[in-house]
C-alpha cells in the first residue's frame, strides 16, 4: 500500500475542499481498504467522511425515506421504519456481506463498491477498468459470474452491491454534494454501463460526495432474493428485487431489478412494461422475463444466468402474486 | 525525501479491553496489525487480511467489525474489545464456556473471531436486529439455529466446527436469556 | 468426553501461533511473485524498493546465498533464474514494518524472458506419463485378470468419466514463520507446520546445518490439512531474509500468495468402468486417472488406490498418468488419493445401482470382501457393512423412494445419497520420552503436532491410561523439535504413531519406577521403529458410510445439504468429543468439495485465478445444517497398543459422492464434474 495522508472532514464543504487529485473519500473502508491492499486503489490522501452528520434515517410524511450516506448497512437494515415501510431494502442489505462487514460499511460506500471480477483485483494482469486500454481478459477467460446484459467489448464486469439492486427497483435517488452545489441523481443514471469507459463505475464527477439516498414509498408486497454459490457470505450469481401490486388478478404496478447480471443494478424496464395491466399469471411473468432477457448476450461460460434470471423473475413474481 | 514513499504517521488513542493506549500509527496500518504488532494483543487473528474470513473480528464501539478492514487512523478514540477482553477477572464469558463445552473449535485460529462475533450476535438478537433469514422483518426474530447459522457466516472455520459453533451460540443465548429472566 | 486440554488458551486468545511470538527487534518480509507463467528472470531492479525508507534488504536470484542440498525444488528459493509457474516466489523484501515490506515488494521490477506456459490438464496431453510410484510409495498401476475383456462381457456396464477440480487447503492460519539466527549459528523457527521434526531436518539440510542447530517451535498450528506437512517456501524465505537483514524476520504468506506457493489438490480426470452381472456383483473394475504435477518436482496423487481396497472383483485395473505442467506443485490435501478417488468410484457405484435397479446399500454389501482385493491380504478388521447398515437405520434410508426425481417439497427436489468411505490405518516409527516428576506428576514429550486434531488431548489420555494416572497428573508437551523425533501430523497416522511411542515410553517409565521419585525425576524413552518392522502383514484400513439428504431448488439449481450422517469403523476411539469433531470437520470439507470448492485455472495467464476466500468458496456456517458422525464398536488386535485407526481424513472420503448421489436422487441429474454449482445443475434441470 502506498503511503497516504489521512484527513477527517468536518463538513461536506470541508470534504470537497480537501478532495484533491489523488484523494479518495473513506467511508467504512470495507472495499476501499481491501482494494488498496491489493494495489488496485492507490490514493495519496484519504478524506474520511464517515463522521459527517449524515448518519440519520428520516421517514418523510409521504412514506419516503432519506437515508444519510454515513448510515451503516447494519443500522439501515435494523431500522424499524425501514423494515416496516421498505422491507425490500432491508432484505437486500442483509443479503450482502457479513454481520461484521455491514457494521463498518456505509450506505454511500455500498453504492460505490467496485466489481469483484478476478482480473480487476489482480494488478499483474490487464483490465480496462483498472488500467484503461490494457484489455479485458475476462471476455475470453474466467467469466462464469460476470455480465450477461449491457456489457461491452471493453468490460464484462458486474456490480456487486445487493443494496443497490433494491434501490434500483425502488427508484431511489442519490443526493450528491458537488463543486457546483447539491444535486440529485436518479439511481438509473447513477451507475453506468461500461461502454468504452469501464473505469467509470458511476456518473459522479471528481470530488462529488454522496450525502444521502432518497427512497420513494413502495406500498406493495416486495421481495429480495439472491442466488449464490454458498448459503451465505458470497456475492450473487443473480439476485432480484421485486415488488408487485396485483388487483383482481391484474398487475397494477410492478418493480423489478436484477443484480449480478450487468455493470449496474439492472432495472427490468421491459419486463415491467409487459407486466403492467397484464394478468398476474405464470404465463405473463414468463413472457415478461423473456422480453427482458431477449437483450442478454451471455458469454461462453455464463449462459446459465439467462435461465436463472428468468426463473427468478417468474418464481419471485408468483410468490408475490400468491401473497396478495 | 519523496513524499510518495515516506510513511505518514498519526497520533491516535485507542481504548482496548479497558486500557487506554496512545500510539503513533502508520496511516496504512489496520486496527488488526496495531493490536497484534504494536500492542501485543495477538488473540485477534489474521486469516485473509481482506474481510473475507472473520478471524480478525473484534468489538469496535460495541459492534463486531473486521479489524483487518478498519484503518487504525480512522478509529482514533475507539473503544475496542478483543478476545482477550471477553473473560472478566479470569472468569470465562458464557460464550467462551459454551465454546469449550461444545467443542466449537479445532485448530483455534478462527476461534477468537468466532467468539467476538458470537458475543455480538447475542446483543444484536437482543436488540431485535434481523438477518437475511428472518422471515418477518416486522417482528423481533428469535435466535433459532437458522438465524445463528446465517449470523455466524462471516466467520469461516476450515476445520469445520460449525456444528459445535451453532450449538455453543444456542447454548450461550439460552443461558443469557435464563440469566436475564 | 474430554475437552481439549488447550481449550482455555484457545478461547482467551492466549494460545500463541507462529507469527505471535514477541521476538525482539523483528523485521518483516514480503514476497514477490513471478508475473509470467514460464520463463527466465532477465533482471531484477531493486532500486525503487531500496529507496523506500525502512527497507533492509531485497533478495532474489541475483543475490541470494547458495543453499545446501535442497531436497524439494519448491524450497530452492531464488537459486535459479527459471520461472516454473506464475506466482512462484522470485524475490523477497525485508522492511522495518509490514507496510514498508509489502509496499517495497510491489516496487521490485523484474524483467522476464517469457515463454508460453502449458497449464491445462487433459487426457490427450502428450506429456502424460506413468510415474514410478504414486504418493507415498504405491505402485502406479495394478492389474489382475483381464479387466478389458471382463468389462466388455459384463451384462451390466457403467463407463463414466468424472472430473474433480484443483482445490486448495486454505487453513485459516496462513503458512507463517518467524526466523531468528542466534549468535551461535543456530536457527530458531517459530513456524506453523504439521511436524516440527520434519521442518528441523529439512531446513537443516537446506542451510547446511546440523539438525541440532535448528530449533522449531510450533505448539499451536492453525490448521494445515496436508499443506503444512512439509516445510513450504515461507520457512526458507524467512530464514534467508533473517540472515540477510541480520535480524529476526516475520513472514506470513498472504492468503492470495498461498494459492501458488503452499500446495493444493491436483485436478483429476477419472475414467471408471464397472462391469457387473445382473445381480450387481462386480466382475471388472477399471479406474484410470489423469492428473497433474509441476515441472519443479513430481507429486503423483494416489487417486485410484482406494479402488484396490473397497470392492471385490476378479478383474481389476488401476492406473495413474501424470503430466508435468507449468503449474504450482500439487501436494497433500486432506486424504490425498482417497478423496478424489472415492468420489469417482462411489459415484460410479451409484450409477451401477441405478443401472442394476438395486438399492445402493445392497449393491455395496453384495460386493463386500474380507480380503483386500488389490493385495490379497486379509483385513485386520473391516466393518463397512456394519457402517452401511447402522447408517441406513439411523438416517431413515428405508423410506427412500428407489426412483430419482420424484420427491418434491414446494419448488425443492429432495433426495438421499450414500457412499462408502475408507482410509488406510498407517503407522510410522516415533520416539517419545516420559518423565515422573518429584511432585508426583508426569511429563510426556514428543515432537508431535496438534493442528486442531486434538492430538495433545488424545496423547494425554493415552499416557494417563498407560501410567494408570489421572489425566490431571499428566502433562503432554508437543510441537517442539527439541522433543523426541516424531512423524508428521498426516496420513491420519498421528495418534496411532505418536500414541504407540507414548505408550512404550510410559510403560518403560513404569518399569523403572520403584517407590518414591527422586528430586531429579525418572525418565524413560521409547523408539517404535523395531516394533513396527515386526508387525504381521494385514491390510489395515478404516471404513465408513456417508449419508446425505439434499434439497435442490428447481428454479435456481441451488443445492443445500439438509442432513448428513457419517458412520465410521475406525478402531477404538480415544476421545469421543474431539473425534466426533474431526469426523464432522472432514464431512464439512466434503460438502465444500461437492458444492463449491474449485480453483479455476486461468489458461491465458497460467495461474489459479480465484485466490482469496471471497472467490474460492469454502463452506460457511449457513452451509452446514445438520451433520453428525457416529461410530461402530470395533476391536482390532492388529493395529497398535491403543487399538486405534486414524480419523482425521476419513470424514472427507466419500462425503462428496454421498452429496452428489443425493443430488442425482433428488433430480435425476448426474453432474460428473465437481463442484455441483447452480451453473452446472441449472442447465440440466
Amino acid at each position: 500500500m502506498r503511503p497516504f495522508a489521512y484527513e477527517r472532514a468536518t463538513s461536506a464543504e470541508d470534504a470537497l475542499e480537501r478532495h484533491n487529485d489523488g484523494a479518495v473519500y473513506l467511508g467504512g473502508g470495507t472495499n476501499l481498504v481491501d482494494l488498496m491492499r491489493l494495489g488496485v486503489e492507490e490514493p495519496s490522501r484519504l478524506v474520511d467522511v464517515a463522521h459527517l452528520p449524515y448518519d440519520r434515517i428520516e421517514l418523510r410524511p409521504d412514506g419516503s425515506l432519506v437515508i444519510g450516506a454515513a448510515v451503516s448497512n447494519s443500522a439501515l437494515a435494523a431500522d424499524r421504519t425501514v423494515r416496516e415501510g421498505h422491507p425490500l431494502l432491508a432484505q437486500a442489505v442483509l443479503a450482502g456481506a457479513s454481520g461484521q462487514i455491514r457494521n463498518l460499511a456505509t450506505v454511500g460506500g455500498n453504492l460505490l463498491q467496485r466489481t469483484r471480477c478476478s482480473y480487476f483485483q489482480d494488478t499483474s494482469k490487464p483490465c480496462n477498468k483498472r488500467d484503461p486500454g490494457s484489455g479485458c481478459p475476462a471476455r475470453e477467460g474466467e467469466h462464469h459470474n460476470l455480465a450477461i446484459l449491457g456489457h461491452s467489448e471493453a468490460c464484462v464486469a458486474t456490480h456487486p452491491s445487493d443494496m443497490a439492486v433494491a434501490l434500483a427497483a425502488l427508484g431511489a435517488s442519490i443526493r450528491v454534494q458537488g463543486r457546483d452545489g447539491e444535486r440529485t441523481i436518479p439511481i438509473e443514471d447513477f451507475h453506468r454501463l461500461p461502454d468504452n469507459e469501464p473505469e467509470r463505475d458511476t456518473t459522479l464527477e471528481p470530488g462529488d460526495l454522496i450525502t444521502a439516498v432518497e427512497v420513494p414509498p413502495v406500498g406493495m408486497p416486495s421481495r429480495y432474493r439472491k442466488v449464490r454459490e454458498r448459503a451465505s457470505f458470497a456475492f450473487a450469481l443473480v439476485s432480484i428485487a421485486a415488488a408487485l401490486d396485483v388487483d383482481d388478478g391484474q398487475v397494477r404496478d410492478v418493480r423489478l431489478a436484477l443484480g449480478g447480471v450487468a455493470h449496474k443494478p439492472w432495472r427490468a424496464w421491459r419486463a415491467e412494461e409487459v407486466l403492467r395491466g397484464a394478468q398476474a399469471t405464470e404465463e405473463s411473468f414468463l413472457r415478461a422475463a423473456e422480453a427482458e432477457l431477449e437483450a442478454a448476450e451471455p458469454l461462453r461460460d455464463n449462459a446459465y444466468k439467462v435461465p436463472l434470471a428468468r426463473n427468478l423473475i417468474v418464481r419471485t413474481l408468483m410468490e408475490l402474486g400468491e401473497g396478495s | 525525501m519523496d513524499s510518495e514513499v515516506t510513511p505518514v504517521h498519526a497520533d491516535i488513542t485507542l481504548r482496548v479491553n479497558g486500557t487506554e493506549h496512545r500510539l503513533s500509527v502508520d496511516t496504512r496500518a489496520s486496527l488488526l496489525d496495531v493490536l497484534r504488532e504494536d500492542l501485543g494483543l495477538t488473540g485477534s487473528k489474521k486469516g485473509c487480511d481482506h474481510g473475507q474470513c472473520g478471524a480478525c473480528t473484534i468489538l469496535l464501539g460495541g459492534r463486531r467489525a473486521n479489524g483487518c478492514l478498519a484503518l487504525a487512523v480512522a478509529h482514533d478514540g475507539a473503544e475496542i474489545v478483543t478476545v482477550e477482553g471477553l473473560a472478566q477477572d479470569g472468569r470465562l464469558s458464557p460464550v467462551q464456556e459454551a465454546f469449550i463445552e461444545n467443542d466449537a473449535f479445532q485448530c483455534g485460529y478462527c476461534t477468537s473471531g468466532q467468539l467476538c462475533s458470537a458475543t455480538a450476535v447475542l446483543d444484536e438478537a437482543e436488540n431485535g436486529w434481523p438477518s437475511a433469514v428472518t422471515t418477518d422483518l416486522g417482528s423481533d426474530p428469535a435466535l433459532d439455529d437458522d438465524e445463528i447459522r446465517e449470523r455466524m457466516s462471516g466467520n469461516l472455520c476450515r476445520c469445520g466446527a460449525y456444528v459445535g459453533i451453532v450449538a455453543a451460540v444456542r447454548e450461550a443465548s439460552q443461558r443469557k436469556e435464563a440469566a436475564e429472566a | 468426553m474430554t475437552d481439549r486440554l488447550e481449550s482455555r488458551e484457545k478461547v482467551t486468545g492466549a494460545a500463541k501461533y507462529a507469527f505471535e511470538y514477541a521476538v525482539e527487534n523483528a523485521a518483516y518480509a514480503a514476497a514477490v511473485q513471478a508475473s509470467v507463467g514460464k520463463g527466465q528472470v532477465r533482471s531484477v531492479d531493486t532500486e525503487a524498493a531500496l529507496r523506500l525508507p525502512g527497507v533492509l534488504a531485497v533478495l532474489s536470484c541475483e543475490n541470494a546465498p547458495n543453499l545446501g542440498d535442497v531436497p524439494d525444488g519448491e524450497l530452492a528459493l531464488f537459486q535459479s533464474r527459471t520461472v516454473s509457474y506464475r506466482g512462484q516466489f522470485v524475490a523477497a523484501v525485508v522492511g522495518e514494518t509490514l507496510e514498508t515490506a509489502r509496499e517495497a515488494a510491489r516496487l521490485v521490477r523484474i524483467e522476464y524472458a517469457e515463454e508460453e506456459p502449458d497449464v491445462r490438464l487433459r487426457t490427450d496431453h502428450p506429456g502424460l506419463y506413468k510415474p514410478d510410484k504414486v504418493n507415498p510409495v504405491f505402485p502406479s498401476d495394478t492389474e489382475q485378470g483381464k479387466p478389458e475383456d471382463a468389462f466388455r462381457d459384463s451384462p451390466l456396464q457403467v463407463d463414466v468419466t468424472y472430473t474433480t477440480p484443483a482445490e486448495h487447503n486454505n487453513p485459516m492460519e496462513p503458512h507463517t514463520t518467524i526466523a531468528q539466527w542466534n549468535g551461535d549459528e543456530t536457527l530458531t523457527l517459530y513456524d506453523s507446520n504439521q511436524g516440527a521434526s520434519t521442518v528441523q531436518s529439512t531446513i537443516a539440510q537446506v542451510f547446511d546445518l546440523d539438525p541440532t542447530q535448528v530449533h522449531v517451535v510450533s505448539p499451536h498450528v492453525g490448521g494445515g490439512f496436508g499443506s503444512k506437512g512439509t516445510p513450504r517456501p515461507n520457512v526458507v524465505l524467512a530464514a534467508m531474509a533473517a540472515r540477510a537483514a541480520g535480524r529476526p524476520v516475520k513472514f506470513a504468506v498472504p492468503r492470495q500468495q498461498m494459492v501458488a506457493t503452499t500446495g493444493y489438490r491436483t485436478p483429476t480426470i477419472q475414467r471408471l468402468r464397472l462391469g457387473a452381472d445382473a445381480d450387481g456383483r462386480l466382475n471388472a473394475i477399471l479406474h484410470e486417472v489423469s492428473e497433474q504435477t509441476s515441472t519443479v518436482k513430481e507429486f503423483a496423487e494416489q487417486t485410484a488406490t482406494p479402488t484396490r481396497v473397497l470392492y471385490k472383483a476378479p478383474h481389476r485395473r488401476t492406473s495413474h498418468r501424470v503430466v508435468a505442467l507449468d503449474v504450482p506443485t500439487p501436494s497433500w490435501m486432506r486424504a490425498p488419493g482417497e478423496t478424489p478417488g472415492v468420489y469417482a468410484l462411489e459415484s460410479a457405484m451409484d450409477e451401477l445401482a441405478v443401472a442394476a435397479g438395486i438399492d445402493p446399500i445392497e449393491l455395496r454389501i453384495r460386493n463386500d470382501t474380507d480380503h483386500e482385493p488389490g493385495s490379497g491380504l486379509p483385513f485386520s478388521s473391516r466393518n463397512l457393512v456394519a457402517c452401511l447398515r447402522e447408517g441406513a437405520d439411523r438416517f431413515g434410508w428405508a423410506g427412500r423412494a428407489p426412483e430419482p426425481g420424484v420427491h418434491w417439497e414446494g419448488r425443492k427436489l429432495v433426495g438421499m445419497g450414500v457412499a462408502s468411505s475408507t482410509y488406510p490405518a498407517y503407522q510410522r516409527p516415533n520416539k517419545a520420552m516420559a518423565r515422573a516428576e518429584h511432585d508426583g506428576t508426569f511429563t510426556v514429550r514428543i515432537a508431535a503436532a496438534d493442528i486442531g486434531t486434538g492430538a495433545r488431548t488424545a496423547l494425554a489420555l493415552i499416557a494417563a491410561e498407560t501410567l494408570k494416572e489421572d489425566l490431571g497428573n499428566v502433562k503432554v508437551e508437543i510441537g517442539d523439535s527439541a522433543f523426541p523425533r516424531a512423524s508428521v501430523a498426516g496420513g491420519s497416522a498421528g495418534t496411532a504413531s505418536w500414541g504407540t511411542a507414548v505408550v512404550r515410553a510410559c510403560e518403560a517409565l513404569r518399569g523403572k519406577m520403584n517407590g518414591a521419585v527422586p528430586p531429579e525425576g525418572i525418565e524413560a524413552s521409547a523408539d517404535t521403529g523395531d516394533e513396527l518392522k515386526a508387525r504381521d502383514e494385514y491390510a489395515r484400513h478404516a471404513f465408513g458410510a456417508q449419508f446425505a439428504e439434499v434439497e435442490v431448488d428447481a428454479d435456481t439449481g441451488e443445492v443445500r445439504v439438509r442432513r448428513m450422517l457419517g458412520v465410521f469403523a475406525a478402531g477404538r476411539i480415544i476421545n469421543p468429543k474431539t473425534a466426533r469433531s474431526q469426523f464432522i470437520g472432514g464431512m464439512t470439507m466434503g460438502v465444500g468439495m461437492a458444492l463449491m470448492e474449485e480453483s479455476v485455472m486461468d489458461t491465458e495467464f497460467g495461474d489459479y485465478l480465484n485466490r482469496d476466500l471471497a472467490q474460492y468458496h469454502v463452506p460457511a456456517c449457513a452451509d452446514v445444517r445438520d451433520i453428525d458422525a457416529v461410530w461402530v464398536e470395533e476391536s482390532d488386535p492388529h493395529l497398535n497398543p491403543m487399538g486405534s485407526k486414524g480419523i482425521g481424513e476419513i470424514g472427507i472420503v466419500g462425503a462428496a459422492a454421498a452429496v452428489g448421489n443425493a443430488v442425482h436422487h433428488a433430480t435425476g441429474i448426474r453432474v460428473r464434474d465437481l463442484p455441483i454449482t447452480p451453473a452446472r445443475l441449472l442447465t440440466a434441470l
